[in-house]
């Protein structure tokens, strides 16, 4: 039962450590602000089922992104091909992943292999190279076809850069919701989770990110209406759009390839029309858009053409004079509410693909008050009736018992605010089996204690072999749940995660805390007792 | 010198240390019952199955409060079937203006979950505000119940792999006998009473594992520290002598979890009511467990009795073979 002096320095500066860094979790952050700066003011985070807020998973169109990477490959391809003068008779698609073109001349495959290899973008680091491209590009089976496949890592690294262009979208989008401690990560391969504590209304969130907001300018076909294109066919690189004012509504034939498209806008503010008074929106195209605009309404005076919103035609007005200036005016179906949040939208950009959202779980700010209002008071009375049993059960030692408890919680919320954690309920629970753990690493010390006691050691040697016996024991049970954590928090989802850190740390300071800190009270208690002369161990 | 201020005083050592009860007597019926009701845990949930919640069958889950005054329940009832979103659950929820509404998983994909929650809000707004919504889609939801079954089931092998390590490949045994014993039992009344089996209801299950073999490892200490001291006593006689001996510490923590989850059972609040029945439950079938099932197997099982030196299997041989003579 010696310390040396440098064991007890060490021992005390980390309980001291522990409870300076957990002071702050104690009062509010006001009161922590106003400390002087030499004080910890960090503080745990709690999560959002217990502050409130919205946790919001949302998962990318995948089939989507293929389909938007072939297409943009077969035009690539189209335009190498005619570029490099060799005849094709088409470019089909099988599935969402392979292109087959068919060429005029047999005998030129060699050729267009070597011509296509131009859309080939290399994978991975540009620097070092590592050889390996988006697409394959190799014969057909049959003779005069080429097929152009995309690989498997290509693929991956195309829905890669579209979860890192949706995040950033949805970050520049959700600014404009004021609150600022939103996080937004991409997790999996194909999804996105969006926290946002203290949110109160989801609805507008929910709004901002559900619509991908791609903008673009079509011309519309010069004298075949959409109807008459129905019955016929569709002219190649036409497609029927329909109006965004519902079913049954207009529909237009216009050139798939848009002139414009929403990237080359430079702002966009909402506004109202100054003859009619109905909500529109002001925008702006930048250089390149303007010229292009410039362009094609100089050659286009008298003609329709359309503003195309997610697919869907907001108008299609006629173009009365060439439009120079690069600015202009949207009109649609719109509410002064939806204006605003499309000139947020447009001004942040296009999301890459559609996001639905898989999974939600918001919490009102009132529940999350409630929950930890309830959780205080339960951890409070529950508290106080562990200390009534230790105390009861063990006398004086059981009050040793206790002081080691607080230190145990103390140093377990010390490092849970030191490694930045997130405090949720399941975290509490795993709080509350850490807490039972160290309890009943000192019941196992002072059970020990008493039955060396009653085989008749003396005080000294029976509570030295309490506490050498014991932590057999105490050492065997705590790793054994270690183990049992660690795979938790190695294979578990979000709320079994935060169970595990918070089981994990519980038990690396019970060791210290329902041990260490006892043994040196007791050693304290040992010393202050007339030599030699300790009638009764208080166990 | 702080220490004069601290009174002396004895624990009160209620817990008599000499009662030697016979739990070995039991074993037979005891590990008749623990068979049966395994057997019946996993009958009720394979044919009555399990009340998952939205995290596990999808679906959603929206806690309303009243504006004002309390909650009418049958009116809310009759306004939601209306909506046409199937089977509609409602109830009160703690509070009397308090109301939790579940629907059930809607046909046609993850976009139809956020349209029947829709319809919810906009038939309900005039008079509630949404506490809490969970909305779990379909994908989501079944990867959820992987993730939740693959994580019970790596802990019990992970504490098994570690108890191996330590012990004996008997009382490795045991141990997987007694966890998944405590894991099924509780999910068979959790089946039988139809509580709902959330994430939560996972998390209380690995704690009950923790719980559980925390309490198989103290009493497999003292039957291996005991199996050293006593080289001749008879198996069953020595595991009933050390479950007898750590009977006092079982018993006192076993009170201290009871006491701190009981008080969180009663004042935690609603929402983690569901996990605190569960390791409620898991507590009193874990401390069954590490008593009436890994013990008593070792009896059944055998275990190494020499465990410190090859010469005493020589002498126990010989003084067997000179009483025989």
């Amino acid at each position: 039962m010696h310390f040396t002096r440098p064991k007890i320095a060490l021992i005390l500066l980390i309980c001291l450590a522990g409870f300076l860094v957990a002071l702050p979790n104690f009062f509010s952050k006001e009161t922590v602000q106003s400390w002087p700066s030499f004080m910890p003011k960090q503080q745990l985070r709690l999560g959002l089922d217990l502050q409130g807020g919205a946790h919001l998973l949302l998962a990318m169109d995948q089939d989507e992104i293929k389909r938007d990477w072939i297409n943009n490959l077969r035009d690539e391809a189209r335009k190498v091909l005619r570029d490099a003068k060799i005849g094709f008779t088409g470019i089909g698609t099988h599935g969402l992943t392979e292109l087959v073109v068919k060429l005029a001349k047999p005998g030129e495959e060699d050729a267009a292999i070597k011509a296509l290899h131009k859309v080939r973008q290399p994978i991975g680091n540009a620097l070092l190279g590592s050889g390996a491209y988006d697409v394959d590009v190799s014969a057909g089976s049959d003779a005069g076809t080429v097929i152009i496949k995309e690989s498997e890592p290509g693929l991956r690294q195309r829905i890669s850069n579209a979860a890192s262009a949706s995040i950033e979208t949805i970050n520049r989008r959700v600014n404009n919701l004021g609150t600022s401690e939103s996080t937004i990560v991409r997790q999996g391969a194909d999804r996105i989770l969006i926290q946002f504590p203290g949110l109160k209304d989801t609805k507008e969130l929910k709004k901002l990110i559900g619509e991908t907001a791609k903008l673009t300018f079509h011309e519309v076909h010069p004298s075949i209406s959409a109807e008459d294109a129905k019955m016929t066919t569709i002219p190649r690189g036409y497609k029927i759009y329909q109006s965004d004012k519902g079913e049954g509504e207009t529909e237009y034939l216009l050139r798939e390839q848009p002139v414009v498209q929403g990237s080359d806008l430079a702002d966009a503010q909402p506004g109202f029309d100054s003859r009619t008074g109905e909500p529109v929106i002001n925008f702006r195209f930048n250089q390149i858009g303007a010229r292009k605009f410039a362009e094609f309404t100089k050659d286009h005076v008298g003609r329709p053409f359309a503003i195309v919103l997610d697919d869907k035609v907001l108008s299609a007005p006629v173009i009365r004079e060439p439009i120079l200036g690069g600015s202009g005016q949207i009109s649609g179906n719109f509410t002064v509410e939806s204006t605003n949040r499309l000139a947020v939208q447009l001004r942040s950009g296009s999301l890459p693909t559609k996001l639905t959202i898989v999974e939600e779980r918001t919490v009102g700010p009132s529940l999350g008050a409630d929950s930890i209002a309830a959780g205080k008071l339960a951890g409070i009375i529950g508290g106080v009736a562990v200390v009534c049993l230790t105390v009861v059960a063990y006398g004086t030692f059981g009050i040793f018992a206790c002081v080691g408890l607080v230190v145990h919680l103390m140093l377990t919320l010390a490092l849970m605010t030191l490694i930045g954690s997130t405090l949720t309920l399941p975290g509490i629970a795993g709080l509350v089996l850490g807490v039972a753990m160290a309890v009943d690493a000192n019941v196992l010390i002072y059970e020990r204690i008493r039955e060396e006691l009653r085989v008749g050691k003396t005080p000294v040697s029976a509570i030295d072999a309490g506490f050498q016996r014991a932590f057999v024991t105490i050492a065997d049970s705590q790793l054994t749940t270690l183990a049992c954590a660690i795979i938790m928090f190695w294979l578990g989802a979000g709320p079994i995660r935060g169970f595990a850190v918070t089981l994990t740390i519980g038990i690396l300071t019970s060791i210290f805390a329902s041990v260490t800190v006892v043994r040196l009270l007791i050693s304290y208690w040992l010393k202050a007792q007339p030599k030699g002369r300790i009638a009764t161990v208080p166990v | 010198m702080l220490m004069k201020f601290i009174p002396v005083f004895k624990g009160a050592d209620f817990f008599p240390h000499d009662l030697n009860l016979p739990f070995m007597k039991f074993k037979g019926p005891a590990l008749a019952l623990s068979i049966v009701a395994m057997i019946v845990s996993i009958a009720l949930c394979a044919t009555l199955g399990l009340n998952y919640g939205v995290d596990f069958k999808g679906g959603s889950l929206i806690e309303l409060k009243t504006k004002s005054g309390d909650a009418n329940i049958s009116a809310l009832r009759e306004q939601l079937n209306g909506l046409g979103l199937g089977n509609v659950q409602i109830q009160q929820f703690g509070a009397p203006d308090d109301v939790l509404v579940r629907l059930e998983e809607q046909p046609g994909g993850e976009t139809a979950q956020q349209a029947a929650l829709k319809k919810v809000t906009a038939a309900t707004s005039g008079s509630y505000t949404e506490r809490r919504v969970e909305v779990v889609g379909p994908a989501v939801s079944s990867e959820l119940r992987m993730t939740g079954f693959i994580a019970v089931a790596a802990g019990i092998l992970a504490i098994v792999a570690y108890v191996w390590f330590r012990f004996e490949w008997q009382f490795a045994l045991g141990a997987v006998v007694a966890l998944s014993h405590d894991v099924l039992v509780t999910a068979g009344i959790f089946s039988l009473f139809r509580f709902e089996f959330d994430l939560s209801t996972v998390a209380a299950l690995l704690t009950i594992l923790g719980y559980s073999v925390n309490d198989t490892v103290v009493v497999s200490d003292r039957i291996r520290e005991n199996l050293r001291k006593f080289k001749k006593m008879e198996l069953n006689q020595l595991l009933n002598l050390s479950i007898n001996e750590t009977l006092s510490r079982t018993i006192l923590t076993g009170m201290t979890a009871l006491a701190v989850l009981l008080s969180l059972y009663i004042f935690g609040g609603e929402v983690i009511r569901n996990f605190n029945l569960a390791m409620l439950l898991g507590v009193v079938i874990g401390t069954y467990s590490s008593i009436f099932i890994a013990a008593p197997l070792l009896g059944y099982l055998g275990v190494k009795r020499d465990w410190s030196d090859a010469a005493a299997k020589a002498v126990a041989a010989s003084t067997k073979a000179k009483a025989k003579a």
